[in-house]
């Protein structure tokens, strides 16, 4: 397949008939209290991309570990290639040929490409030494499906994420697999190391093995799937030909109800400058980054990864010292020495790695929510219980976080309500300016327009409002302005209602360059 | 089949089934093996469980215990502090030495003062130039027993007049029928745990010991924290090396000499995970006393000294098995 093909206006994919290869049948697993999945069945057949939908929470992760191997179930069959099979484990999963991809990366950065695809299972020569040569050769193969620019002996930390996530593939097809599933493997690509991945999925299928897609993109699973199955509560809602469906009635499958899509309008009414950024540079990061944000307003801030737009937000927020340049909050010069002084001074940012820089995931929900605003639950340096749940509850109901209680340790908890943990505690430090990085990235659609909408509302209330995204329809559907940056500089600066997405791509690669600087 | 057997244990279970007898078991398990041993050894010597070789035990324990109380908030905070040993040689030979050229009072304030610096040197290292803190403090514990030993001049210390100081309160004093330094171990672990779990200082450093970059991205001063942690280890170094010189009304230069290990022991005993971010005082000041009790015991059953150090690190390295093992089952039963 070309790349060009990939163009997401060709037309959806006609479903293969075939006898599936993996049935699941009325699987049911419960766990202590709680019941994930209640007799779902799914199918796979040869050569197919199955995509599996479903909210955050409604049991698509579960259903899958169940598949291979991570999970047992309670009840139900899985029958691969007409023979019933009860994996005990993931390599017994992986000997049979179900492999899954993970979300999360689990290589060995230190160790070569070829090391990391066989690990585990390194070719062995009499007396239990490495096969190095027959290693090399197995690894060359791989490598030459996956069509892509690295060498056996890379390291593996010295790959892209792209590239990265490649030697994953690459470690699944050395099991010869004859399913694969896909957990959303686009969530930490850029556009353009997306086709890529859809190539080598193709290349699968064409080579006969089923492939479950997981994703919460539609358009993705629009232009990839041959069939949609969806998953709501740990319930089985049905399969349906992608051919025959819209986004509309997969919403409906998902969420029981036609989507609140956000359909609130962008504020209007704005205030005096909040946010001014003269000639803000870092050295080798950016330079001469100048833009601002009035009260009431949301200004998007789009660009590449790499592009330097999360550094300036750090900047903002006290995290790096300017090496020229200064930021005015309010009217006044502010050079913050941390973060404390810039959450002071009424900044807030919620930060682009939830994991990593948003939440400490050992943590209770509550205790998270409190963290950056701990003296407001305090009298006498003494943390007060009750007010602790009071703010707690405040925002557990306004953001409509699906918790068990708040006790549940936040590492427990899907994407979504793990961002809604974060933005509420920002918003409980009453901030004037809430920057957000890539604020719905990885969460399920229900979670993200809920959040598009919050986002707006405070911005109607008074709130200036920056919004760090590599997602085109988010900057558009959010912002009021749009700053454009490339390479460490702002290459353009454009009204959110009347730009046109050709305009903002040439300013974000550094085509458009010459043309739109003013 | 293996989906029937499976189904049996992940039915919601009734109370006393064998699967929440056994959790609780597990979490309580540090305490239960401190009864057991205590009635194992009380069937080898009458006299363990009396109520005088418990109050000498406890109060053995206690030097060990207040600096363990400090170190504990070290850990939790993310680090490890190691000079604790040759700083309780420090200020004990310190205070004992200036207690004759010039007064208890002035003596003992300019212990905690000195304490206090050196504290603040590896807060200073380790907090704000953000040095790996298992390196900084294992050479600031040579680099401190250096200074002892040039202070000294390699002499031993003492008080010439020992009946006649209010100083020997705090190693000997009784107060209410308690020990003094019973008492202060107590005092000090209630206040040091009533910080950590109901102040927003003790909720920062859970939080700079659990994710250092989440909690710098919440607008915590994680530098402060990590500086403050170190001082309140040094605190708790001077008030030990008060009960030391007190109850010795001397020292020796290398006094504190192997305390920095006794103290790890003691609080990776209690289950305080060495990762950081977790952890509490009262689980310190249980492992403290398992720790006092295993060498008493030992000693009392009349095994020489030597013993009791490879018991109690075996004991130790089972501990921290035990405890791992359980963690990892309950990783692998966590549904996400």
């Amino acid at each position: 397949m070309s790349p060009s093909q990939h163009d997401f206006s060709s037309n959806k994919r006609q479903p293969i008939n075939a006898e599936p290869i993996l049935r699941l049948e009325g699987i049911t697993k419960r766990f202590p209290g709680v019941v994930a999945l209640n007799s779902v069945d799914f199918d796979v057949r040869p050569g197919e991309v199955h995509a599996l939908l479903g909210e955050n929470g409604a049991g698509k992760s579960t259903l899958m570990k169940v598949l291979a191997g991570k999970h047992q179930a309670n009840e139900g069959k899985i029958i691969l290639a007409g023979q019933e099979m009860a994996f005990e484990n993931p390599k017994h999963a992986k000997r049979a040929g179900v492999v899954l991809i993970h979300q999360e990366q689990s290589l060995v950065p230190e160790m070569t490409v070829a090391e990391n695809i066989f690990l585990g299972s390194l070719p062995r020569k009499p007396f239990n030494r490495v096969d190095w040569r027959k290693l090399r050769e197995d690894t060359n193969k791989i490598l030459e499906t996956l069509k892509c620019g690295f060498q056996h002996d890379d390291l593996v930390g010295s790959l892209s994420i792209a590239k990265k996530q490649m030697v994953e593939i690459g470690r699944a097809l050395a099991f010869t697999p004859r399913v694969v599933v896909f957990d959303e493997p686009t969530a930490s690509l850029t556009d353009h190391e997306k086709p890529v991945l859809y190539d080598v999925i193709n290349s699968l299928c064409e080579q006969g093995v089923g492939i479950v897609y997981i994703s919460h993109r539609m358009d993705e699973i629009f232009h990839l799937s041959h069939r949609i199955s969806v998953l709501r509560d740990g319930e089985y809602t049905g399969t349906v030909n992608t051919a025959d469906t819209n986004e509309d009635e997969i919403t409906r499958m998902m969420i029981g109800r036609s989507l609140e899509l956000d359909h609130a309008s962008k504020p209007s009414n704005f205030g005096d400058n909040l946010l001014e950024v003269r000639n803000l540079s870092v050295k080798r990061v950016f330079e001469n980054v100048s833009f601002n944000v009035r009260k009431g307003e949301i200004v998007g801030m789009y660009g590449l990864v790499g592009a330097g737009r999360s550094e300036v937000a750090e900047t903002i927020f006290g995290l790096r010292t300017p090496s020229t340049g200064e930021v005015v909050l309010d009217g006044k010069v502010v050079s913050f020495r941390n973060s404390h002084d810039a959450v002071v001074h009424g900044v807030a940012l919620v930060p682009e790695d939830r994991k990593d820089q948003g939440l400490i995931l050992g943590m209770n929900c509550r205790d998270n929510m409190t963290l950056a605003s701990l003296s407001s639950v305090s009298s006498w340096g003494f943390m007060t219980s009750a007010k602790e749940r009071e703010v707690y509850d405040k925002y557990h109901q306004a953001m409509k976080i699906k918790t068990p209680s708040w006790r549940q340790k936040v590492g427990n908890l899907s994407g979504g309500n793990q961002q809604k943990i974060v933005i509420g505690k920002w918003l409980h430090t009453h901030p004037k300016l809430l920057i957000l990085d890539e604020p719905t990235r990885g969460i399920d659609v229900g979670s993200k327009s809920e959040i598009h909408t919050l986002v707006k509302d405070l911005a109607k209330s008074g709130y200036a409002v920056l919004v760090i995204s590599s997602e085109m329809p988010e900057v558009l559907g959010l912002s009021n302005r749009i700053i454009a940056m490339y390479d460490g500089r702002v290459t353009a600066e454009f009204d959110g209602d009347n730009v046109s997405e050709d305009e903002l791509v040439q300013a974000i690669t550094g085509m458009g360059k010459q043309a739109q600087a003013s | 089949m293996a989906f029937a057997e499976q189904s049996k244990s992940n039915l919601p279970a009734g109370k006393l089934s064998k699967a929440s007898v056994m959790s609780f078991l597990s979490a309580q398990g540090i305490l239960i093996f401190f009864l057991v041993g205590m009635f194992v050894f009380s069937f080898f010597s009458e006299q363990f469980l009396s109520q005088s070789n418990i109050m000498t035990v406890v109060r053995q324990a206690s030097i060990i215990g207040i600096i363990a109380v400090g170190v504990t908030v070290v850990i939790i905070g993310g680090n490890l502090d190691l000079s604790v040993g040759s700083m309780l040689s420090f200020s004990t030979v310190l205070v004992v030495d200036l207690h004759d050229k010039v007064g208890p009072t002035t003596a003992i304030l300019m212990m905690f003062a000195l304490t206090l610096m050196l504290g603040a040197v590896n807060g200073i290292l380790i907090g704000f130039l953000r040095l790996n803190s298992l390196i900084v403090t294992l050479a600031m514990l040579s680099a401190i027993q250096g200074f002892v030993l040039i202070y000294s001049g390699g002499q031993n210390v003492d008080i010439a007049n020992q009946d006649g100081t209010w100083f020997a309160f705090f190693g000997r004093g009784y107060l209410g029928g308690i020990a003094v330094p019973i008492l202060l171990f107590g005092l000090l672990a209630i206040l040091v745990q009533v910080v950590m779990s109901y102040t927003g200082y003790g909720r920062r450093i859970f939080a700079v010991g659990g994710n250092p970059m989440a909690a710098v991205y919440s607008g915590i001063r994680k530098n402060w924290c990590v500086f403050s942690t170190y001082l309140i280890s040094a605190f708790c170094v001077a008030c030990a090396a008060l009960v030391l010189g007190s109850r010795v009304m001397g020292s020796q230069n290398n006094v504190g000499q192997g305390y920095e290990l006794l103290v790890l022991a003691g609080i990776i005993l209690g289950g305080t995970s060495l990762l950081g971010g977790a952890g509490s005082i009262w689980k310190t000041v249980i492992g403290v006393l398992i720790l006092g009790f295993i060498q008493n015991g030992l000693l009392l059953m009349g095994y020489p000294y030597y013993i009791q150090w490879i018991v109690t690190w075996v004991i130790i390295i089972l501990a921290v098995w035990l405890d791992l093992a359980n963690k990892r089952k309950r990783l692998l039963t966590t549904h996400s």
